[in-house]
């Protein structure tokens, strides 16, 4: 496969086609098939995990397994489920989604067609943007918990609290995560809406114009609906990336057992990546808690996977939609 | 290639002179400018945040000495309140709401535990100091100086050294494995693959990306820590190396996509000449646009270092989480963001074992810090010679 993929002219460049060399050089071959080699690594690589992980998950997932849970018996095989955790990780997502999209486009929406791009505050915004999505997650979980937690939530049980009463909002909830996660997301949710922002034929915006709309009306009624796909696509990164993240809630909300479902914004949650967690280093029994285990992961996958696969795709068609239309 | 910033930026100026704008839309513009500053906002906040929990022992204003100065019994009526309540332990609320029987009975409890404590040598260290947190030091009953992260023990001993090590071996590992093949697959699908392969692989490779730190984790756990301990035949199962290769996984997808961007972004001119010039599809790729695209793929090592140093959950999983310091790769090892995902429930607000987890993470924020602005700088640099620029 490697050898004939090397003797292939590029379809990219039909300028070089021509002049491709029939040399048979053995350097040439040894370096395309090692890197072919790699290619195939990486794939089979991709193959093995999940392959491994369906396989070994699919005989413990079954609809009781799906609808039940909230039992005491967490390890117990036959009574075990994971309803709780699915409703839990499905809620702190939904609510960072909230929070997280309307930031996120907005700044998107100044970068894009309003911000002078050589100006410094446009060069810092860039420069925070990237430099949050490098953060480490514990560091975000370290950041829920001395922002959100001691200080936002210790100020509003000072401001609205009797002394001396427990704590309200000075304590992991589910709000609390799902904003830690919000900022987590912030980068992605931008990054993406830009991209779809930067994609819009320019013209478009000149008719609008020309036709006597404003800035602002061009943007919410011209640019805003075109750039739909790349905010859906931002959206769906955000929620499979937040979805299958631990190290942030560990602190801000997550739960090792509840013994009903959060009914307030301050409840904490149980949360299937946290679940995995626990099922994997605290099992009592690890070769009997497998089966449930795996089922876990593939439900944990079924969810986060399965979104970030759409928006990869999602990015693909906008990348070769935008490539075409210029 | 979608139009710069630059171009749509130049469609507007161009024609915005003759617009028309109501107040009310100037209010709205305004809005959105602020909004757009939150990711700043954000930044300086987690720094300020995070910062401000470990300042005090950076500063060196903090003990977490075994045995203060202890004050007699007798003596609590002199001593001013503020100073008892410090003494003591307590919160304010507290301090306020304890009679002074209790508070007599606690001071009786703190000199006598003081007199067990004042036969162990270490008991008065202040072991926040900077000697104590990074260099090997003699401790009691030990035959040599070593350097110890123990915080819950009698003798809290925070020496950040194994730690340290622990994260540079599983980061080691994990850089080792992924950057040949990472590299080698960007060269392949971005050169050679023919394009209709190029179509399906990169994205499939970026599907990694998608995999759960958790998962990721599970799978080294259960399923590569069983795979690899009989092949290399070491004594701990879970260790530096095991943790060190699925750290690997997690940052393939980086490391691949960034080097296949910028080699790329190589202008097709230069594969068309070396083509020309008679050499192979291989020798233009290795010879010709690999050179051009090297800060690139610097730039993707670096974020991958940044990335493999912040992972948590799979060091947490797979690393054993033993903070001995040792050169073996096959040893157990704990890492900066396991301990600090292991320890921080069990801590006090506000007290020392508090505030160092969060000096470490203070620490490992500034070191991704400094590799995304290392790697941001490499990037914009490239770009630049890229289009000629510079």
């Amino acid at each position: 496969m490697s050898s004939a993929a090397a003797s292939t002219p590029s379809e990219t460049l039909p300028a070089s086609a021509g002049f491709e060399t029939r040399r048979r050089d053995r350097a040439s071959m040894v370096g395309t098939a090692i890197t072919g080699g790699a290619t195939l690594l990486l794939l089979l690589l991709l193959g093995v995990i999940l392959g491994n992980i369906l396989v070994s998950g699919l005989p413990g997932l079954s609809i009781r397994f799906i609808i039940s849970g909230a039992d005491k018996d967490m390890f117990d095989v036959n009574k075990a489920g994971v309803l709780p955790m699915i409703v839990g990780t499905s809620l702190r997502v939904i609510l960072m989604t909230l929070f997280v999209i309307p930031v996120g486009v907005i700044t998107a929406i100044y970068l894009t067609e309003y911000a002078n791009p050589v100006s410094l505050t446009t060069r810092i915004i860039r420069t925070a943007v990237n430099n949050l999505a490098g953060v480490p997650s514990i560091v975000f979980g370290l950041f829920g918990l001395g922002f959100f937690i001691n200080f936002a939530g210790g100020t509003l049980d000072d401001l609205f609290r009797p002394r001396g009463a427990e704590p309200l909002w000075a304590k992991p909830g589910i709000l609390w995560a799902s904003l830690t996660l919000a900022v987590m997301t912030l980068p992605l949710v931008i990054v993406a809406t830009e991209e779809s922002l930067k994609a819009i034929p320019v013209g478009l915006r000149e008719a609008s114009l020309a036709l006597g709309a404003t800035k602002l009306e061009t943007v919410r009624k011209i640019v805003l609906p075109q750039a739909l796909p790349g905010i859906l696509t931002g959206g769906i990164l955000a929620v499979g990336r937040a979805g299958g993240e631990v190290a942030p809630i560990l602190f801000t909300g997550a739960a090792y057992y509840m013994a009903q479902y959060p009914r307030a914004l301050t409840d904490q949650f149980m949360d299937l990546g946290y679940h995995t967690f626990i099922l994997s280093t605290q099992s009592p029994n690890i070769d009997q808690t497998r089966p449930i285990l795996y089922a876990t992961v593939l439900v944990l996958l079924l969810l986060t996977f399965t979104l970030n696969v759409v928006a990869i795709l999602l990015r693909a068609r906008i990348r070769r939609r935008a490539r075409a239309s210029h | 290639m979608s139009p710069s910033t630059e171009a749509v930026q130049e469609s507007w100026s161009a024609i915005e002179r003759g617009r028309r704008r109501r107040p009310v839309e100037y209010v709205v513009e305004r809005g959105i400018f602020l909004v757009s500053l939150s990711a700043i906002l954000m930044v300086f906040l987690i720094f300020l945040f995070v910062g401000r929990e470990g300042l005090p022992v950076l500063l060196g204003r903090q003990t977490s000495a075994a045995l203060a100065e202890v004050i007699p019994v007798a003596d609590m009526d002199k001593t001013p309140p503020a100073k008892l309540q410090r003494y003591l332990g307590l919160t304010g609320t507290q301090f306020q709401e304890m009679d002074r029987e209790t508070k007599l009975e606690l001071m009786t409890l703190k000199a006598e535990g003081a007199q067990t404590l004042g036969k162990e040598k270490d008991a008065r260290l202040n072991t926040l100091e900077w000697r104590y947190l990074l260099f090997p030091y003699q401790w009691t009953g030990y035959d040599r100086p070593e350097a110890i992260w123990q915080p819950v023990s009698t003798i809290h001993k925070y020496n950040i050294l194994p730690l340290l090590i622990g994260t540079l071996k599983a980061t080691l590992v994990a850089l080792l494995f992924s950057v040949p093949v990472s590299l080698a697959a960007a060269i392949y699908v971005s050169q050679l693959a023919h394009p209709s392969h190029k179509e399906w692989m990169k994205p499939a490779i970026e599907m990694l990306s998608g995999i759960p730190s958790v998962v990721l984790g599970f799978f080294a756990l259960l399923v590569m820590a069983s795979f690899l301990q009989p092949l290399f035949g070491y004594e701990s199962r879970l260790n530096a190396f095991v943790a060190g290769l699925a750290l690997g996984i997690a940052i393939i997808p980086v490391v691949f996509s960034i080097s296949e961007d910028a080699l790329t972004s190589v202008p097709p001119a230069y594969k068309q000449a070396a083509l020309a010039l008679g050499s192979t599809p291989w020798q233009a790729a290795w010879k010709v646009i690999l050179p051009a695209a090297v800060p690139g793929v610097c730039a993707a090592v670096v974020l991958g270092f940044g990335r493999a140093i912040g992972e948590t959950m799979i060091v947490l999983m797979a690393s054993g989480n033993a903070s001995i310091v040792s050169a073996s790769l096959f040893d157990s090892t704990r890492t900066i963001t396991a301990t600090i995902a292991a320890e921080l429930a069990e801590t006090v607000f506000g007290e020392h074992h508090y505030r160092m987890l969060f000096l470490l993470g203070a620490l490992l924020f500034a070191a991704t810090f400094l590799s995304n602005l290392l790697a941001t700088r490499i990037m914009t640099g490239l770009k630049a010679r890229m289009e000629g620029r510079a």
